[in-house]
């Protein structure tokens, strides 16, 4: 819808992403402004515009400001409880209005046990909060070129859903960014999420020696025994691990063959022994031998031992059952390598048995499982159009709540994405994009797609995101609230001190 | 301040009037505001050109101050020169008033032949400037010197207005609208007012 400014009100005075009221006939509109143009009377219009006289005839006839606005919402509809969508446009010339702090407190709602505030819009000191019982339900994305602030964003969003208590995280922390503290791009650190919750996060670790060094108190060290890791956790670093079509394959006959053990046995298998293998299987002895060296990268992981002595996935799912939220650093295997490894065969064992409860619960009726949303960094790897099928976060994310799981994916790189994933990613928080596949591939499905890929191409390279999709009403611009903010209420509303005594209650 | 009679009609139609001034060589100066009046009505027309000829057509006047050394002493020497001789002017007409209404529009009927004609009060040119409607209508009369006549009535009806500024401003802006597409005109216009 176009708009054209009135005489005297100056282009500059208005800007992309901000939004506006419009006075309709019988209702009143919301709506974003997408773009600002200047728009002539006539082609050509070449008048002697050094003349102070002429540039002030012209300004606001032959040349002229104009906006254009998405109609978004229908405001001042009675005994509704958010705004519905607008399913009409205001009659032309309807009065626009930029959008008082009112409107935009009743679109964008208030803080309470449900809605968390997350920022505010551009030029408003309002805040824009979002429906975090709606942000779990559907797998969310954060995306953003790096150095954007995407993981202060998911800092934000993991403290927000820990403060109101919707869910329990599982958080892959590829980085140990999250879990302890952070440092901040400006400089500076960070309070993380078990200095913020001590009672509430547990730190689980890979690598003890390096939490040691960084004085972080971590309540698990993990050890995944190879017993543990099954053919289709190998399947998944196809890519990562250079193996061919066949490579991959192999696993799952080696398995079948040499049983549980078999990535042990495997590897502790000379060359010549891997030849006879070969033999037994009917298995191409070049593919095998590649695939012995390297899976042979593993064996550097000082975390992967024969069989472990306690369950990782028993203990997080222990902590995850009493609400608590896990964190589990990398330390310096930061590597994609044990990344994927580690985040797909957890993920995959805590699916299980999370689809295992939720069946029980419709069966029987026990209680549902506690929703876990579980954070991915370099989420493309894992849900690229070749892998999303086999790898667990896959069936996640198309899954969408049946089994109380839902993802928090965050990626620089969301064009890597399998479509069919991206499509299911029920809300979305983008920062700066500059590649135009990755604008794409946020944006798709989107219906005000060309209006809001000129909204996101003009974000700030820092502390600006572009929040769209299931857990608020309408595409939102916002300056990211600053995350320290967040220490003044470490407890939130009711909510959570009932999910405290349920933790302490056992 | 009684209004000043300057002549009478003797031609009319709707869009025109011709009239004949008491006085010769003092037509009312060009681009200003006149009126005269049908019945009730008051008509409003602005004078777009003025000329001073003989009253036959057919006998141009002939040179006679050969002899003398001012200019006036012709008219000194040949008496009878004045009444030979007569000043017209020829005005469109812009708008009128009805029932004290002022309307920027042609009158029903053209004034009569004989009406009065005077010139326009400060007050009455001030207020034909509050609407600019006959701008439309003057744009795209056929009257050979038009824009000269748009500018120079703009700048008379500014003179009577305290907002002369912002008078010229809107006036400007109005043209705008109107002469889209006529881009030179529009600059020849507009460098007239600034």
């Amino acid at each position: 819808m176009k708009v054209r400014l009135e005489e005297g009100v100056s282009v500059e005075a208005v800007g992309v992403g901000r939004y506006v009221t419009i006075e309709g006939e019988q209702s009143r509109f919301f709506g974003l402004i997408t773009d600002v143009e200047l728009g002539a009377l006539e082609r050509g219009l070449e008048l002697d515009v050094s003349d102070p006289y002429i540039a002030r005839v012209l300004s606001g006839t032959g040349v002229f400001g104009t906006i254009k606005v998405l109609p978004q919402l229908a405001l001042g509809v009675v005994g509704l409880e958010a705004p519905p969508p607008a399913r009409t446009i205001p009659a032309p010339f309807s009065l626009v209005r930029e959008a008082s702090e009112q409107d935009m407190a009743l679109v964008f709602g208030s803080e309470d046990e449900r809605h968390f505030y997350i920022g505010s819009p551009l030029d408003l000191e309002v805040k824009v909060c979002l429906d975090l019982d709606r942000f779990i339900q559907r797998s969310a994305g954060i995306f953003g070129k790096t150095g954007t602030g995407k993981t202060m964003l998911t800092r934000l969003l993991l403290a927000g859903i820990l403060q109101r208590g919707q869910a329990s995280s599982l958080v892959f922390d590829m980085h140990s960014e999250y879990g302890w503290e952070g440092e901040r791009e400006e400089g500076g650190v960070v309070k993380g999420l078990k200095q913020l919750f001590p009672s509430r996060v547990a730190v689980f670790t890979l690598d003890e020696e390096s939490a040691r060094r960084r004085r972080v108190k971590t309540d698990f060290t993990v050890l995944i025994g190879y017993d543990e890791i099954e053919p289709e956790d190998i399947a998944l670093l196809r890519e990562t691990l250079n193996l061919t079509d066949l490579a991959a394959q192999a696993p799952y006959r080696l398995a079948r063959h040499l049983g549980k053990g078999w990535l042990e046995s495997f590897l502790g298998y000379s060359p010549a022994q891997v030849r006879d293998l070969a033999g037994q299987l009917g298995e191409n002895e070049a593919t095998l031998l590649s695939l012995h060296r390297r899976l042979e990268q593993l064996k550097r992981l000082p975390f992967l031992v024969p069989h472990s002595p306690e369950s990782a996935v028993e203990r997080i799912l222990g902590y995850l059952e009493k609400g608590l939220t896990v964190v589990l650093e990398f330390g310096r295997y930061r590597d994609i390598v044990p990344y994927m490894l580690v985040a797909n065969l957890l993920s995959r064992r805590i699916h299980d048995q999370y689809v295992q409860r939720s069946e029980r619960a419709r069966g029987e009726g026990a209680p549902h499982p506690r929703p876990l949303v579980i954070s991915i960094e370099e989420a493309h790897r894992f849900l690229s159009p070749e892998l999303s099928r086999q790898t667990i976060f896959g069936t996640i994310a198309r899954e969408m709540r049946k089994s109380y799981v839902t993802l928090l994916v965050i990626d620089q790189r969301p064009s890597g994405i399998d479509e069919e994933v991206m499509s299911q990613v029920g809300s979305k928080i983008t920062c700066l994009l500059d590649n135009e596949k990755d604008i794409d591939s946020v944006l798709a499905g989107v219906s005000e797609r060309t209006e809001l890929r000129k909204v996101l191409s003009r974000l700030e390279s820092r502390q600006q995101a572009l929040v769209f999709g299931y857990a608020l009403p309408v595409p939102v611009v916002v300056r990211v609230r600053d995350y320290t903010s967040i220490y003044k209420k470490p407890v939130g509303p009711k909510r959570v001190e009932e999910d405290r005594k349920d933790i302490w209650e056992e | 301040m009684p209004a000043t009679r300057i002549g009478e009609v003797v031609q009319a139609s709707t869009q025109e009037l011709i009239a004949q001034c008491y006085e010769l060589h003092q037509p009312p100066p060009f681009a200003s505001l006149v009126r005269t009046r049908e019945g009730e009505t008051d008509i409003f027309a602005v004078v777009y050109h003025a000329e001073t000829g003989p009253l036959e057509p057919g006998r141009r006047p002939v040179a006679r101050g050969r002899e003398e050394t001012e200019e006036e002493g012709v008219y000194r020497a040949h008496p009878q020169l004045s009444r030979l001789l007569r000043t017209e002017f020829r005005a469109w007409i812009v708008g009128h008033r009805v029932e004290g209404k002022l309307v920027q529009a042609l009158s029903p009927r053209p004034p009569k032949l004989h009406s009065f004609v005077f010139l326009a009060k400060t007050e009455e040119i001030g207020e034909f400037g509050s609407s600019l409607q006959f701008l439309g209508p003057l744009a795209t009369a056929p009257l050979p010197p038009r824009e000269e006549l748009i500018s120079a009535f703009l700048l008379h009806l500014a003179g009577s207005r305290e907002d002369r500024g912002e008078f010229l401003l809107r006036a400007g802006k109005e043209l705008t609208l109107l002469l889209r597409g006529e881009v030179p005109r529009l600059q020849s216009l507009l460098r007239r007012l600034s």
